[in-house]
């Protein structure tokens, strides 16, 4: 027999999810139609005049050549994050699962970066990279090898990447830990028995049915690495140098903020609209089916 | 919990509502936190206990860009403050919006209070005022860069450390030196845009933008990719590829260094003087900012960088003339005395300057009179009055990429800077349509 918990008033559903529509109303879609709405005019920082351009921020956009290397700088930027956050996560958890004697202890240290504001992690990573004062700057000069991220743009990306890592790696240590306990430990005994070894039983069954956590995050970490990082690059190299690590919206702040150019900056808010939303939909549509619920 | 946030909200109204019973409440954001917050603080403190009719109420609202922001979104909201003090690159940001501003030449005339726009020191009144002479906003802050020399670098390279440095070739041979024995950095600095772009140019009496620098209309475009520029530059460059110059980052990160005594020259702000003088545990000396001696007409004058007072629209008669007192006050030649004295700011007035020259303080503090005689050796001309350039904080942004890339030796100065050039024109024709 089908069990249904079913409303006998049409419009008591509507009232209870009512309240968690208005939030996502008033701060998502009120902004992100504001943003689009103003993408469409070129108005002065105080608002005392505006005009209308129609698609103009957009040309203006796409004409500038900084702009599109940009594109390049946030794809190998959000990779390199996202693929280092997570294998790094992956492997920390494949180890902690595997300790009894103090497990709590390791987990709760492992987890703490994740409570630490993301300037404050750039400011962090900043101390012990700064290129006179630093002393990973210093121990790497002993070693003949010369670390100066405020010129050399490769550094730089390293530098940020690390910073913006670090910080998510706790997070996604958290749901790799959770998942890998999900796992049923009879299926990974068994084949022990039948003499797979640890490698083998890991890419055959546990990452596997660890999918559905893998793609969970894979979503997250690119969103993360696209819109959480600002405070990072803001601290460590605000962009530089030259605009090696200006990611798209690392742009958006500073036309807006520093440029007051509020129409430039609507527009690429709209541009990153449309590119996250495109990103989860792909993700959805072509990696989800390869994951196994 | 009720009762205390009864009580809470009591005492915030009474707060609120009983000195606005008694005087005018005077709204004052600023960027000042840490010492200068403090004197800033002082300065208020002594206006509020010299008269009952006004109360300053000064707010720390970030740094500079932030207390703009905040300025900005708070006119929005019909929020906004009597003052806000706004950094010299947001001046033409804040000229722009003629319905926002109350020009400070206006506050003080329909005040009827005494105000004499001759009585400020013109290199520094200039910067914030109209192409025919009147004032817009006050000089709160300014400061102009110098050259810090530690002595006993120069010394340990062999060289006296009394030597000339009034030109670039001259720097150029103690570079020399100090590499050849074996300091690993001979010469660093601050705000490269702002020292070696900005003020180069007007210390060489060589244009930065077209129409005056910008004064004179906001279809300027950019000229600093002449050819004193890429000069100065193209050697910069080639002293940072042998060594004898170390780049360490977009604003004044070249200071801890310099304080900890490994840089030998340092070219920086006339207000990082404090700083290096509670710091530096070695014999240093401040010197006029070099200049090239082919170059004819140079040394002109130097210009300002710091921040200036702006009134906004919008308040009562009652509180704009509070604003006037408070400006009044803050002219006085005691306050500037002090101000310039304990900060190493310039001082606005004359009046100002006399007084401290008289107190025989540039005696007991040598070098700390270069910054005035570098900025008032001469009339500032066209190219020397200052910098009034839309979207000019993004610019300088342009500028600081630019010149990474020559530094790291991807580019070359005269590509670097006719890069930055293009690349800002662009940012100054949106700026142009934004205020047409």
């Amino acid at each position: 027999m089908e069990k249904r918990v079913v409303f006998d008033n049409r419009w008591l559903p509507y009232l209870l999810v009512a309240p968690q529509l208005l939030v996502t109303f008033v701060f998502f879609f009120w902004p992100a139609g504001q943003a689009i709405y103003q993408s469409a005019f070129i108005p002065d920082p105080f608002g005392l005049k505006t005009q209308f351009v129609g698609f103009g921020n957009f040309e203006y956009l796409f004409g500038n050549r900084y702009y599109r290397e940009s594109f390049l700088t946030t794809a190998v930027f959000s990779v390199l994050v996202t693929v280092s956050a997570m294998s790094f996560a992956l492997w920390l958890a494949v180890l902690a699962d595997r300790v009894i004697k103090g497990s709590s202890a390791y987990r709760t240290l492992l987890i703490w970066p994740y409570a630490v504001a993301p300037a404050i992690a750039g400011v962090l990573w900043l101390f012990m990279f700064n290129p006179f004062t630093g002393i990973i700057a210093w121990m790497l000069s002993q070693m003949g090898y010369v670390w100066n991220h405020n010129l050399d743009g490769g550094q730089a990306m390293a530098l940020v990447v690390a910073a913006s890592a670090w910080k998510q790696i706790s997070y996604n240590f958290l749901f790799f830990l959770a998942g890998l306990q999900a796992i049923p430990k009879s299926v990974i005994e068994a084949a022990a028995i039948d003499g797979a070894s640890f490698w083998r039983r890991f890419w055959t069954i546990v990452f596997p049915l660890l999918s559905p956590t893998t793609f969970f995050l894979l979503v997250v970490n690119i969103i993360y690495a696209f819109f959480d990082t600002f405070g990072v690059i803001h601290t460590i190299t605000k962009g530089g140098p030259e605009q090696s690590t200006t990611i798209l919206v690392y742009k958006v702040f500073s036309d807006g903020f520093v440029g007051q150019d509020l129409g430039s900056s609507a527009a690429q808010s709209v541009v990153l609209l449309l590119l996250v939303g495109i990103l989860t939909v792909v993700q959805f549509r072509f990696i989800e089916r390869r994951v196994h619920y | 919990m009720k009762k205390i946030i009864a009580a809470g909200v009591v005492a915030a109204l009474m707060s609120g509502v009983a000195p606005a019973s008694a005087a005018t409440q005077i709204d004052f954001w600023h960027a000042f936190t840490g010492r200068l917050g403090e004197l800033l603080d002082e300065q208020v403190a002594k206006f509020n206990a010299s008269q009952t009719d006004y109360t300053v109420v000064a707010t720390n609202k970030g740094n500079y860009s932030e207390t703009l922001n905040a300025g900005i979104a708070a006119f929005r909201a019909g929020e906004q403050p009597d003052i806000l003090q706004v950094f010299e690159v947001g001046t033409a940001t804040m000229m722009g919006a003629k319905g926002a501003i109350k020009p400070v030449y206006e506050v003080m005339a329909e005040s009827g209070l005494p105000f004499d726009q001759s009585a400020y020191l013109a290199a520094v009144a200039g910067y914030y005022t109209t192409t025919d002479g009147q004032m817009l906003s006050l000089p709160y802050n300014s400061s102009t860069p110098v050259l810090y020399v530690n002595k006993d670098a120069l010394k340990a390279a062999g060289l006296d450390p009394e030597m000339d440095l009034s030109t670039w070739e001259q720097v150029g041979t103690a570079l020399d030196a100090l590499k050849a024995a074996g300091n690993k950095c001979p010469l660093t600095t601050a705000w490269q845009s702002w020292v070696h772009l900005e003020n180069l140019s007007a210390y060489h009496n060589v244009p930065f933008a077209t129409k005056e620098n910008g004064f004179a209309g906001v279809d300027t475009e950019l000229t600093f990719n002449g050819e004193v520029q890429v000069k100065h530059i193209d050697t910069l460059g080639q002293w940072a590829k042998d060594g004898k110059f170390i780049y360490s980052g977009r604003r004044n990160e070249g200071g801890a260094p310099f304080r900890a005594g490994e840089c030998a020259l340092f070219t920086e702000s006339s207000a990082g003087y404090a700083g290096v003088k509670k710091e530096a545990t070695f014999d240093f000396a401040i010197r006029p900012l070099p200049y090239w001696s082919d170059v004819e007409g140079a040394p002109q004058n130097t210009i300002i960088g710091g921040a200036s007072l702006w009134v906004m629209q919008g308040q009562t008669p009652e509180e704009y003339k509070g604003v006037a007192a408070f400006f009044n006050f803050l002219s006085s030649a005691d306050i500037q005395a002090k101000w310039h004295q304990d900060t190493g700011y310039l001082p606005i007035t004359m009046a100002a300057y006399e007084a401290t020259k008289a107190s025989g303080f540039y005696e007991a503090n040598p070098g700390t009179d270069i910054s005035i005689i570098q900025m008032t050796g001469k009339a500032p001309t066209a190219n020397s009055k200052g910098l009034r350039l839309g979207s000019f904080d993004q610019i300088r942004g342009i500028i600081d990429e630019e010149l990474e890339g020559v530094w790291n030796g991807s580019k070359s100065a005269k590509d670097a800077l006719d890069s930055a050039v293009s690349r800002g024109d662009e940012l100054l024709r949106r700026f142009e349509q934004a205020n047409r």
